[in-house]
């Protein structure tokens, strides 16, 4: 087998584990979409009742993290491809 | 250009040693307690702590400023996640999830406000969140504590837990392991939200850190290639603004764990009061 070859293939597998890296992290585009509508629905409700909107402060930052770990979930399996995979 | 090593953005998180200390034997594991940079900066961050309260709390009824940010800091985790939502059964739980409010806040500023701090070669702005061994073990020690916490309060009426009241009989076969599943998976997400937004937020700052100095040396190459220094410049303008970015985040996330383990206690306290 010559050294090209095995050049080569060793390149293929490189390329392939980032390229699904890349895919991986598309996942994050759900995460970004669901904290949009999360933070829209909060103003939306905040200015039509600015009065409750204080109390509902912690709620929005525990569903801004659930929303969040979907996204994450994406980004720890990218990190995995690039460096765990060999 | 072609020479220039790449600059990683994944060596910042590199764990070297700075005090080597012979390793521990206890039965077969070999336990190295050597003091390294993550251990450093750590011990730094404890030391702020325990400071920070030697010197700011008293007992005055008129507090001075130190005490006002003292209870300040206090009253995130009594007045806004505790008293609403654990109740007045919940008191007893403030000073853990204080320490791990306290602990987490800390150790995350430090990496974000210390970034460019260099001392004696040292760095103590190692990120010390952003590894997911020390992230694991604040998550699982909370989650398992809670779990334990709830057989010993509730003893094995605690399982219904994952049977939900007023469910047909068929429908507990499919719903009790989604309901363990969503329930295991805690810890798991609990360490992974911390770790990943250190991380994240640290990588994409040393990436733009990165075009700044790349970018720079290729404008300095004369002729055209000057032009390189607007992006070079708008990339240090882009670090100024994720700096303030990421100190949101720093306080977010440590806000944001002590929040998750309350509403995981709220499980444990009111459990059977319906939620």
């Amino acid at each position: 087998m010559d050294p090209h070859a095995v050049a080569s293939v060793v390149d293929f597998h490189v390329s392939a584990k980032l390229i699904g890296a890349g895919m991986a992290a598309s996942g994050m585009i759900g995460a970004g979409i669901g904290l949009g509508v999360l933070f829209g629905n909060y103003l939306q409700a905040a200015i039509r009742n600015p009065a409750g909107a204080a109390s509902q402060q912690t709620m929005l930052f525990l569903g801004m993290a659930l929303t969040e770990t979907m996204g994450l979930f994406s980004f720890v399996v990218s990190l995995i491809l690039i460096y765990g995979v060999k | 250009m072609a020479n220039q090593p790449a600059i990683d953005p994944m060596e910042q998180f590199a764990i070297y040693k700075i005090v080597s200390l012979p390793p521990l034997h206890v039965g077969g594991l070999t336990i190295d307690m050597s003091i390294t940079n993550s251990v450093l900066s750590m011990i730094a961050g404890a030391i702020l702590i325990v400071l920070f309260f030697a010197l700011a709390a008293r007992r005055e009824i008129v507090p001075n400023r130190g005490q006002a940010a003292a209870e300040a800091l206090y009253n995130v985790i009594d007045r806004v996640l505790v008293g609403p939502i654990l109740g007045p059964e919940g008191r007893g739980y403030v000073p853990y999830l204080l320490t791990l409010f306290i602990l987490i806040l800390v150790l995350n500023l430090m990496s974000v406000v210390l970034l460019f701090g260099n001392i004696a070669g040292v760095s103590l702005a190692f990120a010390v969140t952003s590894q997911i061994a020390v992230t694991a073990t604040l998550a699982v020690l909370t989650f398992f504590s809670i779990f334990i916490l709830g057989f010993v309060k509730h003893g094995p009426r605690f399982l219904t837990l994952f049977a939900p009241s007023g469910m047909p009989k068929l429908m507990l076969i499919f719903m009790v392991p989604i309901e363990m599943l969503s329930y295991f998976i805690r810890p798991v997400t609990l360490a992974l939200r911390l770790f990943g937004n250190m991380l994240g937020g640290h990588v994409v700052l040393s990436l733009f850190g990165s075009f700044v100095v790349a970018l720079a040396i290729l404008g300095l190459s004369g002729g055209l290639s000057a032009l390189a220094f607007v992006p070079s410049v708008l990339s240090f303008g882009m670090i100024v603004v994720l700096t303030g970015l990421e100190l949101v985040v720093a306080i977010l996330q440590a806000f944001v764990f002590a929040a998750l383990a309350t509403v995981y206690l709220n499980e444990v306290v009111n459990f059977g009061h319906g939620h």
